[in-house]
């Protein structure tokens, strides 16, 4: 049998990325952790972070998330998150401009979904 | 032209341009109800997955939270009352500010203190004219509510609720918002937001006939729950932003169509009232030369005599 479990990458307004894949990586609270196909049922809260899908075509999709959480059962797996865009609807110039700009400010929380956000983008 | 006549052509002129422009409102209307449909619709996976988690939770563990702990008396409840920024919506925000006030008189009869937070600018006037008191008001988002609008409004919700009742914290919270059941039909209706009863949660998702796993909780389950609730209560006040909206907008679209309607039917009648003075003035005028005519014929034949 072809291990593969059924992803959701669902952001509060919108189903950000759905399919087949092989291995998903995202950062919980506690750590990265990695789900392959026949993982126990979790549910954990994720960190701001990037967070790495192998798609079963061989191909990997990135996306950044901001707060949320991964949930596991039954071979399918969401990902909930607050915000999430993947790594190529990313626009780097602009989450620069934010990063610099959460900085002058010194707004913590902003400057960290830049980061996330640029890390994202540069991974793909 | 008679002065009669001319007062009917200006007011049919008046009418014929006040049709246009509820006409092209209707449409506006048409088109944002569609929009606002679809976000509601876009928003469902993400309500779908989170009621889901929470139940996975709340069946899955012992856990309590002040979210989900029901206080023993109830003191002090909130009641947050969606309404719209602008009116022309027809009976859309004295229904759901009408519901809000049978909510508040229940909550009264039953010995709870009530306060009240409002969304949206229609709301807040009526409530500011009466002069009673508002806990806390937002406006300016409710023709398109974004996912940061329902955290800004879910986060003081949330910290009363978590606050103690003796600190000025509350026990429950009710939302009163307008479902959106269809084009033709929106209810404005309540619901006990919080303090959130898991069996209820449980038993929406078990009659889909769902059976939950045993999960395993990352970092642990109080944390998950600690993460979780907020966020179900922020995508349920979410959810009812939408509706709000896209009911609103049916709302203006049924406002404006009837107000088109009407403006076509003054236009008919106004017609024909000006019609009839159109008449009436020619008819004097023939009869007046009629008259003059006469009138000189007999003095013509009086001086040949």
């Amino acid at each position: 049998m072809a291990a593969e479990l059924h992803v959701a990458l669902v952001a509060a307004d919108r189903e950000v990325w759905s399919g087949q894949a092989t291995l998903v990586v995202a950062r919980t609270t506690s750590g990265d952790i990695g789900v392959m196909p026949g993982h126990q049922p979790l549910l954990g809260v994720l960190e701001s972070g990037p967070v790495t899908i192998r798609t079963s075509e061989g191909g990997t999709v990135i996306a950044a998330v901001h707060g949320g959480f991964i949930s596991f059962a039954d071979n399918k797996l969401s990902l909930l998150a607050e915000i999430a865009e993947l790594s190529d609807e990313i626009d780097v110039q602009r989450a620069e401009r934010a990063l610099e700009r959460a900085k002058s400010d010194d707004d913590a929380s902003a400057g960290r979904r830049a980061e996330v956000r640029l890390q994202a983008a540069t991974a793909r | 032209m008679g002065a009669q006549l001319r007062v009917y052509k200006r007011r049919i002129r008046s009418v014929t341009a006040t049709k246009k422009i509820t006409k092209a409102m209707e449409m506006i209307a048409a088109s944002r109800v569609v929009k606002a449909q679809r976000k509601v619709a876009a928003s469902a996976p993400y309500a779908t997955e989170l009621t889901r988690a929470v139940t996975a939770v709340g069946t899955g563990s012992n856990t309590r939270h002040p979210l989900t702990t029901k206080a023993e008396t109830v003191t002090r409840s909130a009641v947050l009352l969606l309404t719209s920024d602008r009116g022309l919506a027809g009976a859309f925000n004295s229904n759901a500010i009408k519901a809000a006030e049978q909510l508040t008189e229940r909550l009264e009869r039953e010995g709870k203190e009530v306060d009240v937070y409002i969304v949206g600018r229609r709301g807040v006037a009526h409530y500011n004219f009466r002069e009673r008191k508002i806990a806390e008001s937002w406006s300016g988002f409710t023709d398109e509510p974004t996912y940061a609008d329902a955290k800004k409004v879910a986060a003081p919700l949330i910290e009363a609720i978590e606050t103690e009742t003796a600190e000025g914290g509350v026990d429950e919270l009710h939302i009163v918002y307008t479902e959106f059941v269809s084009m033709m039909t929106q209810q404005a209706l309540d619901a006990q937001l919080l303090p959130l009863s898991l069996e209820e949660v449980a038993e929406e998702t078990a009659t889909k006939g769902e059976i939950l796993p045993l999960f395993d909780f990352e970092p642990s389950a109080e944390d998950v729950l600690d993460a979780l609730l907020p966020r179900y209560v922020e995508s349920r006040i979410y959810n009812a932003l939408l509706q709000s909206a896209a009911s609103k907008h049916a709302a203006t679209r049924r406002a404006m169509k009837s107000a088109t309607d009407n403006a076509g039917e003054l236009i008919e009648t106004l017609s024909r009232l000006a019609n009839a003075a159109r008449q009436a003035e020619i008819t004097q005028e023939i009869s007046e030369i009629v008259g003059g005519t006469a009138a000189l014929a007999d003095a013509t034949a009086g001086s040949d005599r």
